[in-house]
């Protein structure tokens, strides 16, 4: 496997220029994830107006591949209806989770995440912003979760 | 690099012969040279460990101290003998004062409730550091809020030193109980322990150490060091993991009531009333794990067959040679630079996550430990998620060193 599949290009970019970072005075929800194995911490703020996300932005510390993943997934779902937003959570969970599944062209830039998946300990470092999403839109499987955590 | 020079001076610790006593580190990863730089976590097995409990399980295996038949009389035979070893290892004074446990957890767990629990009172106090691993922490949480007594955490320096006197200081007439690490998991800090022990058994304050990461970097004797209880783990120290020692003084444990009921621990049983098995087994309830602890011995008949001084003085070369090199990397950071080290450097690299850091050198083939070690006191303090650690053994090679430089500085490239 090589290093490059799970660094690409995108990854390093977001990482070292993650996109929306920072605190968002006109949130509606906000939700914190945690992954205690490797001490990543995430505050994810969403603005949801008429069931659009119309902003979310992220802070906290972590790896390259949390950190990139936060950046490209807030890039991916701003201005998408809560249920979008869901459904490409779910694409997401498969590309990270199923070694079968098939990239979708109409992922865009968030098919760089698909690398992490030859990566089992890397996949939840790829995955903590989405559930933290997931709980900050209210979702029913993570609503009665006060910090999500993917331990 | 002048390693290479020393390395072939007569009389200096053969690295190479070593090496093939521990079948693991022939293997390769992803294509390289395994580097195995994570024995802090848990060190790899020699092939006298692991042909020991292969013997084990293969010819002699039964339940112990029950059976008239054969094979229940060699297990017997060969776990007591294993306990031997071990009161050998530590200097202990009988086989009495050496409990097997499945590890340094359960052995300060069994103190904080055995002998701790019915001791304290509401307004005593229990002693520790602010290095300490999560396993010297909580236990004495759980039982201060059980008892009402109170934890005081004694201070580290911005180098991870604790200094005797400050601790000394907080040695109060309240404090039952001193408890602290031999060696820091998290930043290899050596603490000044004769001192420590010396000043709170003046005070009449019992004494706990967490030596699991001390039993593999140097020679302990328990009578030396005059602590009451003396923690470590198998897998820290080349043998196997599930099994441990609480090595405890005979006069605490006779007093203190069994931790666990059933099996070994019982000598007679009625519904009114049981009666408890004399030393060590009045503190080995149930089945215990047999295999670990004939392991576990064969991991002290290595060790006793090597060359210990030379292997203690190879390790302390190799920390200085990490230690210099990784200070030369532009951005790179050791945590933990105490006078008095073993074993290991826990590091941070400016850009570069710790958990990046460890996927590339795993594509090298060198392995480490990133995290918070266990240990999330000591991260708060240094205000970081997580560090690197690379932790060392008598089995490591100066080349492997080069290597990891060599990675992180292909990390840093990658994250430049």
């Amino acid at each position: 496997m090589e290093l490059a599949e799970l660094y690409r290009d995108v990854i390093l970019d977001h990482n070292r220029n993650p996109r929306n970072f920072g605190p968002l005075s006109q949130a509606t929800a906000t939700a914190e994830g945690f992954n205690p194995l490797c001490g990543d911490r995430l505050t994810l703020r969403v603005a949801v107006a008429d069931d659009r996300i119309a902003d979310i932005r992220f802070e906290g510390e972590g790896c390259a591949i949390s950190t990139a993943s936060a950046s490209l997934m807030t890039e991916a779902v701003k201005g998408k209806t809560r249920a979008e937003a869901l459904a490409t959570f779910a694409v997401i969970h498969r590309l990270l989770t199923d070694d079968a599944a098939e990239v979708d062209e109409q992922l865009g830039k968030l098919a760089a995440l698909s690398g992490v998946r030859e990566y089992p300990a890397r996949v939840k470092c790829a995955s903590l912003c989405w559930h933290t999403l997931a709980s900050a839109l209210g979702s029913p499987e993570t609503r009665a979760v006060p910090a999500v955590s993917t331990e | 690099m002048t390693h290479t020079a020393k390395a072939r001076e007569p009389g200096h610790f053969d690295v190479a012969a070593v090496r093939k006593d521990f079948p693991i580190l022939a293997r390769t990863v992803h294509g390289r040279p395994l580097a195995y730089l994570d024995s802090g976590a848990s060190a790899q097995r020699p092939a006298r460990v692991i042909d020991a409990v292969d013997d084990y399980e293969r010819r002699h295996h039964a339940n112990i101290h029950r059976g008239v038949h054969t094979l229940s009389q060699e297990a017997t035979g060969l776990y007591e003998s294993a306990r031997d070893r071990l009161v050998r290892f530590i200097n202990a004074r009988s086989r009495h004062e050496v409990l097997f446990v499945r590890g340094t957890t359960e052995a300060i767990n069994l103190v904080a409730q055995s002998y701790a629990r019915p001791s304290l009172k509401p307004g005593d106090e229990v002693l520790i550091t602010h290095l300490e691993h999560h396993a010297n922490i909580v236990p004495w949480q759980m039982v201060c809020g059980q008892t009402g007594a109170t934890l005081v955490v004694a201070p580290m320096d911005a180098r991870g030193e604790v200094h005797a006197e400050q601790v000394l200081e907080l040695m109060r007439p309240a404090t039952k109980i001193f408890a602290c690490a031999h060696v820091s998991n998290a930043l290899g800090t050596v603490l000044p322990v004769h001192r420590l022990i010396a000043g709170a058994k003046a005070r009449g304050i019992t004494t706990l150490l967490d030596g699991a990461q001390a039993v593999p970097h140097m020679a302990v004797d328990v009578q030396a060091l005059g602590v009451d209880f003396y923690a470590f783990s198998g897998h820290k120290m080349f043998g196997p993991t599930g099994i441990g020692v609480l090595y405890g003084r005979e006069a605490l444990l006779e007093r203190m009531p069994p931790w666990q009921g059933g099996g070994d621990m019982i000598l007679t049983v009625s519904f009114a009333k049981s009666t408890y098995n004399s030393l060590p087994h009045k503190f080995e309830a149930g089945t215990p794990n047999i295999s670990g602890a004939i392991g576990l011995g064969a991991a002290t008949d290595y060790l006793g067959a090597l060359d210990l001084a030379a292997a203690h003085a190879h390790e302390r070369e190799l920390l200085a040679y990490a230690t210099d090199v990784l200070s030369n990397i532009p951005g790179l950071r050791i945590i933990g630079t105490a006078a008095d080290k073993a074993g290991l450097v826990s590091f941070v690299v400016a850009g570069v996550h710790p958990h990046d850091l460890g996927t590339i050198l795993d594509q090298d083939g060198i392995a480490i430990r990133t995290g918070h070690h266990c240990a999330m006191p000591v991260m708060e303090f240094f205000k970081l998620p997580a560090t690197a650690r690379a932790s060392l053994s008598f089995y490591n090679t100066f080349d492997e060193i080069d290597r990891l430089a060599a990675s992180i500085e292909r990390a840093r490239t990658l994250f430049a």
